[in-house]
């Protein structure tokens, strides 16, 4: 598995003074489904069109297969992409589509005709060929358009939000049959999408990326649970994030932290003492007691419960006028809304995010002086 | 609103409910095209009045060995001027639709730019270009290339140049139109999917734009066929077209019977183009005002 086929190494994209890849280090491993997830605008697809060949890298290398390719055209790229828009070409059948690639291979005809099947039949299109794009439903387009990348045998397939345009349904579908399609050729998957619960869902890692940094690369479960950056704790799922200094080291090995809502508790192996860092608390391992905790000062009040099937969903608001979600499996005791609770968590629960670099601008950043001086100016 | 719409269709004449832009159509095409019609079928008396008696002896002389000739030189100029029209235009629209808005709205200045000069005086400017004592032969003779100046005015290419001259905008506009529409995600798959680049034009670019190209060609060739200006300026009378034939019956031979024929078979040829075009796929409104 860890063998990587595809490296990107310090890669810069300017479009102008636009910078719109910072820096980017990432390895792709051999027969893994990365997914490449972050809002839009934050260099994601170009990382993929860089990869693809489309755009050419500012600065840094790419290499494929050990080869650098800078200076490889897409049709001498040993990678085949899966467009979000589908890219069909319009005036050929189905058939023609899927065979394009091999045509000008100059593949033998017998040969393409058997390929050509056997790639339908993969994404379970048989009996389609001599159908126009036209007269597919937008499920169908978005099989041939697979169809049409993975008759090549390449070694990476790219895809780029393709199933941005269906709906959810036939999105949930679709992506159990790219994840099956995935372990069935066995290569490499690199997948754009902005949709966090179809990474999370599909992807053997995730790279989470942010204003064209890559945030963080690993497991779902890792990014899940082990946020390195306060973006990706914020981005993927729901958390409760406080804003912290570093106290003091309690006798129990726990660390104590002073937020703006009051005193916290947390684990963290990398204590430094008047540290700012970020607590972030999933809401299911968010508690709410009726009487306070040793280690933290955090009282609410429960605005509101929301039952929604599995779970039952509360927000209290601090007394600094954060809110807090908790959710309980739905049959636990809820409480009333409009009665006090006082929040605390297991500490091995809470994950601490230390910044990157502890320069004032960061700081600044991060305590939103910045808005506040724009605002007064 | 169903009560008020039966009383109308009762009460109201017919008459009433032709439109301005009908009428307009039946007094200035419709009328003119039937007395034409109407007239090829008739004689002349020796005063060139024309009589009102059926006959067939019009479209007889069309097939003279002359008129023939003239009718497959016209075809063989239409035909040239096409070409050279889509070989010029196709590499202008697809720059023009590539470039950034500031550079097509220049260029497409540049296209139209001429328009608003009436052709024949934009034709007498070649003259003074490419006569025997023009610019042209002028330069060429300065810089040594040359001895003897050359006969390029009153020559069939001349006749070509003009027409290409006069009719590349109608060929550019519908050009631009469907590469303009042509998703470049397209060539980005082709080039994805392994084609260099001269294959991606030849299988993607070029069969997604030849509606602009047969909308291009039928705008250009049918008035080549009738461009009768262009052929006096520049031709000065050695390549007889179509055009010239009409325009002679009806200012100078004053037979006007037998012009009405020759036009009414100009007719029926630009009929059977544009049926061909439809026929084929072509859509009727991706020409534009005919």
């Amino acid at each position: 598995m860890a063998k990587a086929i595809v490296e990107i190494k310090n890669v810069n994209k300017f479009y102008g003074d636009n910078h719109v890849v910072k820096d980017l280090d990432m390895e792709i491993y051999e027969g893994e489904f990365l997914s490449i997830l972050g809002p839009s605008g934050c260099g994601k697809t170009t990382t993929l069109r860089m990869i693809a060949g489309f755009e050419q890298q500012t600065d840094g290398v790419i290499t494929v297969e050990g080869e650098r390719v800078e200076n490889k055209e897409p049709f001498e790229r040993n990678v085949n992409t899966v467009f979000q828009s589908y890219a069909l070409f319009p005036h050929m059948t189905v058939h023609d589509n899927v065979a394009y690639g091999l045509k000008m291979k100059k593949v033998k005809k017998a040969e393409i005709a058997g390929r050509v099947e056997d790639a339908l039949s993969m994404v379970r299109l048989e009996g389609f060929g001599k159908r126009y794009p036209a007269q597919l439903s937008g499920g169908q387009r978005q099989r041939v358009a697979i169809a049409r990348a993975i008759i090549n045998n390449p070694r990476v397939l790219l895809l780029d939000e393709p199933l941005g345009a269906l709906d959810m349904k036939l999105r949930k579908q679709m992506q159990i049959e790219l994840k099956n399609l995935q372990k069935q050729l066995g290569i490499t998957f690199v997948y754009v999408t902005h949709d966090q619960e179809e990474a999370l869902t599909m992807s053997d890692r995730i790279a989470v990326m942010s204003g064209g940094v890559l945030e963080q690369i690993g497991t779902p479960a890792e990014i899940y649970e082990k946020p390195t950056t306060k973006f990706v704790a914020d981005f993927i799922g729901e958390t409760n994030l406080f804003e912290a200094v570093e106290a003091h080291v309690r006798d129990d090995g726990t660390v104590c932290l002073n937020a703006e809502a009051g005193e916290l508790t947390g684990a963290d192996p990398r204590f430094s003492a008047a540290e700012l860092v970020y607590l972030s608390v999933r809401p299911e391992k968010t508690l709410a007691s009726e009487s306070p905790v040793t280690g933290f000062s955090l009282r609410g009040t429960v605005r509101e419960n929301i039952y929604i099937g599995t779970v039952v969903k509360s927000t209290v608001v601090l007394q600094n006028g954060q809110e807090i979600r908790v959710s309980s499996i739905a049959g636990a005791p809820v409480p009333a809304a409009g009665s006090a609770r006082y929040i605390h968590w297991n500490p091995g629960d809470a994950v601490i995010i230390h910044s990157k670099s502890n320069t004032i601008l960061d700081l600044m950043d991060s305590l939103d002086l910045g808005a506040y001086v724009a605002g007064g100016a | 609103m169903q009560d008020r719409h039966t009383f109308r269709k009762k009460t109201v004449p017919l008459i009433t409910m032709i439109s301005p832009v009908t009428a307009w159509l039946i007094l200035l095409i419709a009328l003119p095209l039937l007395y034409i019609l109407v007239i090829s079928f008739c004689g002349t008396d020796d005063a060139h009045n024309i009589v009102f008696h059926f006959t067939l002896k019009n479209y007889a002389k069309l097939f003279d060995p002359t008129i023939l000739s003239i009718y497959s030189n016209s075809l063989v100029i239409a035909l040239l001027t096409t070409v050279i029209c889509i070989l010029v235009a196709y590499p202008f629209a697809y720059i023009m639709a590539s470039t950034t808005p500031f550079r097509k709205t220049l260029m497409m200045i540049f296209l139209m730019l001429p328009f608003w000069t009436n052709s024949i005086i934009r034709l007498y400017s070649w003259r003074t270009l490419l006569g025997t004592n023009g610019y042209v032969n002028l330069l060429l003779l300065k810089i040594g290339l040359i001895q003897q100046p050359i006969e390029m005015l009153f020559t069939r290419g001349a006749v070509v140049l003009g027409m290409v001259y006069t009719l590349l905008p109608f060929m550019v506009l519908p050009l631009h139109t469907v590469i303009d529409k042509l998703d470049g995600g397209l060539h980005e798959a082709s080039s994805d999917l392994g084609a260099k680049p001269v294959k991606t034009f030849l299988h993607i670019t070029l069969p997604l734009t030849a509606p602009g190209i047969f909308a291009g060609s039928i705008m250009v060739f049918i008035p080549c066929l009738g461009y009768f200006f262009v052929s006096n300026l520049m031709g000065g009378g050695t390549s007889q077209l179509i055009g010239n034939v009409i325009s002679r019956q009806f200012k100078e031979a004053f037979n006007w019977p037998y012009g009405a024929a020759l036009a009414i078979m100009l007719i029926l040829i630009t009929l059977l183009l544009v049926r061909i075009y439809t026929k084929t796929g072509g859509k009727i409104d991706d020409l534009g005002v005919m």
